[in-house]
């Protein structure tokens, strides 16, 4: 009984790891680069939502709309910004100016809002599953889980059966010969920006209604967490984001119910390196010989 | 190629002759501030972060000292001489709280009202007892923030907070059982609950689960809370900010656990926090100085005037803590007769003896100090209830 309710309450938090991993492996996937300001495009996506709903007094619908918009754009604008220029720079240069970003992102937001955590006004009215007494599944989980289904059957078939799909699969092969087939580089990888950035509003109205409150730090810590999730899954690997999503929350929450709740996340990455060590490219990670 | 680096020398050459010029302007300015015998002012400094992390608290501590100097200087001044107060930004850091402190000095500071957070605090009680400048710290509260001779707080040590609150409990929950949740990553947090598990012990009262959470891990507790449930807790102390306090009491409520939430100072402002789920907060107990929607006509007067002056904003214990801090100032000035062109050492030596003789009744209570710098004050137990503190 106590070990089912600790199951639960761990892929509730996977779930909402897997829904953050999954814009970060669809960034790495077609990019090849590790889009550290992941996490703080969800910050700002939850901050439009909370300005939207409790300060101008939108409905929620809208204000998600209004959430998903900005992170599009923001993302677009990040990558031409900040990331095009980089385009043939070393892997290392892009890195850091994705963590020049991130704190960007997060000092922006502490000036405009303050540093104080806003309460989340909720946003999601879904009814809780009452499994049997003391053993209830939260409707903000549910939804989660749904949503990270859907996107992830739907990011799969976006990929291989569509053009720009098929033209994403091709810059993250060989962007050289993209190019010269005719594929369009630059706006293939805008498009990869754009839907990851809206997946990023998606995540942050789950994760700010998950844990209702938001902060300029808000994303800080479940992004890098996705981020292990993601490569715990196989970075790049799509349905792997979510099993490693999954599979961190309920490690996490397991350990910190028989182990100690203070050593959690130190569990947590030793986990990370004992799979790293025995499968280096992740649960579900395609080997792939380094190009030279 | 040549002619270039020739250039950039020239420059540097250059901007050194302007800084070193800037440096000796400094110090006449400084000369000019300072200048002894007809000094008009006291000026008392204050330190702490207005930007950062703990914002909150340092702008809160700001707009208290403020409002408190604001009605002072309206009021003709500490025995007719005005408060020119100066404020300066340490972003909770301690290396740029010592610069801060440097910079004050610069600008003629005698007296510091500060700083506002623990660790910075620490750091600048070292070079103020070098200087011999008296020092009031708001909201310091780790044992070593007044580790000085010169140095006194208005607020509880975290150690004296984790006795209270044990005390508090064995006294009227006898018998109860007892959980505990706390940030094992905070220095607030765990100096309370390390005094607070000792003092249980001696006092008999049952613990039945100790759960800790780091900084890092701050926002499910759900681990936590059932295993505090499972363990058939009573009462779960939190020692912990309002932050995370929030987000505990809605996932207690989520899986149904029944317990009688108690807390210190640093879960004031949960009310607000909870937003829409206020009602959450309906029945936790708190252990704490000031209490905004407290009914006495002190607290009443002082929280009418904060929001007349800022905004309609409530404030919170910190910006109490501040209030009382330059009234405590004002009333150690009177006692020790204290002039404006004493040097900064006797500043302090006269505050520091003026300081175990006078009572200040303030907002957060009727304080005495004594010469280890910490203040004797009754807690006040609060309960929320209909969305607003109760005295218990």
């Amino acid at each position: 009984m106590n070990f089912l309710s600790y199951l639960i309450s761990g892929i509730s938090l996977g779930s909402v790891y897997a829904l953050i991993a999954l814009g970060y492996t669809m960034v790495y996937g077609i990019a090849k680069m590790l889009n550290f300001a992941h996490g703080d495009v969800i910050m700002i996506g939850g901050f439009v939502m909370f300005t939207a709903v409790s300060s101008q007094g939108t409905s929620p619908a809208i204000a998600i709309i209004a959430g998903i918009i900005v992170c599009t754009a923001l993302g677009v604008v990040i990558e031409k910004v900040a990331y095009k220029p980089l385009r043939n720079a070393t892997p290392l240069a892009v890195l850091i100016t994705a963590i020049g970003v991130s704190y960007l992102l997060q000092n922006a937001a502490l000036l405009v809002f303050g540093s104080a955590a806003k309460s989340f006004p909720a946003m999601i009215n879904f009814p809780d599953w009452r499994i049997s007494e003391g053993l209830t599944v939260s409707g903000e989980t549910i939804v989660t889980i749904l949503v990270t289904i859907v996107i992830m059957i739907g990011l799969t078939l976006f990929i291989q059966h569509t053009k720009p799909g098929a033209a994403m699969q091709a810059v993250s092969e060989d962007k050289g010969a993209a190019q010269l087939m005719g594929v369009n580089v630059n706006s293939t990888i805008s498009l990869t920006f754009a839907i990851g950035s809206a997946l990023a509003a998606i995540a942050s109205l789950l994760l700010c209604s998950a844990y209702p409150q938001i902060s300029p730090y808000t994303g800080a810590m479940p992004g890098i967490k996705a981020f292990v999730a993601a490569v715990f899954g196989g970075i790049g690997s799509i349905p792997g984001a979510m099993i490693g999503g999954i599979l961190l929350g309920i490690i996490e929450n397991l350990s910190k119910a028989y182990i100690s709740s203070q050593l959690s996340d130190a569990i947590v990455f030793a986990v990370l390196i004992i799979v790293l060590t025995i499968r280096p490219t992740g649960i579900l990670g395609k080997k792939m010989n380094e190009k030279v | 190629m040549k002619k270039k680096s020739f250039a950039k020398k020239f420059a540097v050459a250059a901007m050194a002759v302007v800084m070193a010029a800037a440096l000796f302007t400094g110090c006449g300015d400084k000369k000019e501030n300072s200048g002894d015998g007809d000094a008009k002012e006291f000026v008392i400094g204050g330190i702490g972060p207005t930007t950062g992390g703990g914002a909150t608290y340092g702008q809160a501590v700001k707009n208290g000292a403020e409002l408190a100097v604001k009605e002072i200087n309206d009021a003709g001044g500490i025995n007719g001489v005005p408060i020119r107060f100066e404020w300066q930004d340490d972003e909770g850091d301690a290396e740029k709280s010592v610069n801060a402190y440097n910079t004050l000095k610069d600008k003629g500071m005698q007296i510091l009202m500060g700083t506002v957070t623990s660790q910075p605090c620490a750091a600048v009680v070292a070079e103020t007892s070098k200087d011999n400048m008296f020092q009031l710290t708001p909201s310091g509260s780790a044992v070593e923030s007044i580790s000085g001779e010169n140095a006194f707080r208005v607020c509880f040590s975290d150690p004296n907070q984790g006795i209270g609150s044990a005390d508090y409990i064995a006294e009227n929950f006898s018998g109860k059982k007892v959980g505990v949740i706390y940030n094992s990553s905070d220095v607030y947090s765990s100096g309370i609950y390390e005094k607070f598990a000792s003092e249980a012990k001696e006092k008999k009262v049952e613990v039945v689960a100790t759960e800790a959470f780091t900084k890092d891990a701050k926002t499910d507790f759900t681990v936590q809370l059932q295993k505090i449930k499972k363990s058939g807790a009573q009462v779960l102390f939190l020692p912990i900010y309002y932050e995370e306090a929030a987000l505990i009491l809605t996932q207690a409520d989520q899986i149904g656990l029944d317990v009688t939430f108690f807390g210190c100072d640093g879960l004031d402002g949960v009310i607000g926090q909870l937003g829409d789920k206020a009602s959450l907060a309906e029945g936790v107990m708190l252990l704490t100085p000031f209490a905004a929607d407290a009914k006495d006509e002190k607290t009443q007067t002082f929280t009418a005037a904060y929001k007349a002056a800022y905004n309609d904003e409530t404030p919170n214990q910190f910006a109490a803590d501040a209030y009382d801090a330059i009234y405590v100032i004002k009333a150690a000035i009177e006692k020790a007769e204290a002039t404006p062109d004493m040097s900064v050492s006797d500043l302090c030596d006269a505050l520091k003896a003026a300081m175990t003789e006078i009572t200040v009744d303030g907002v957060t209570g009727s304080m005495t100090w004594d010469a280890s710098g910490e203040p004797a004050k009754e807690p006040k137990a609060m309960v929320i209830k209909n969305g607003s503190y109760a005295a218990v």
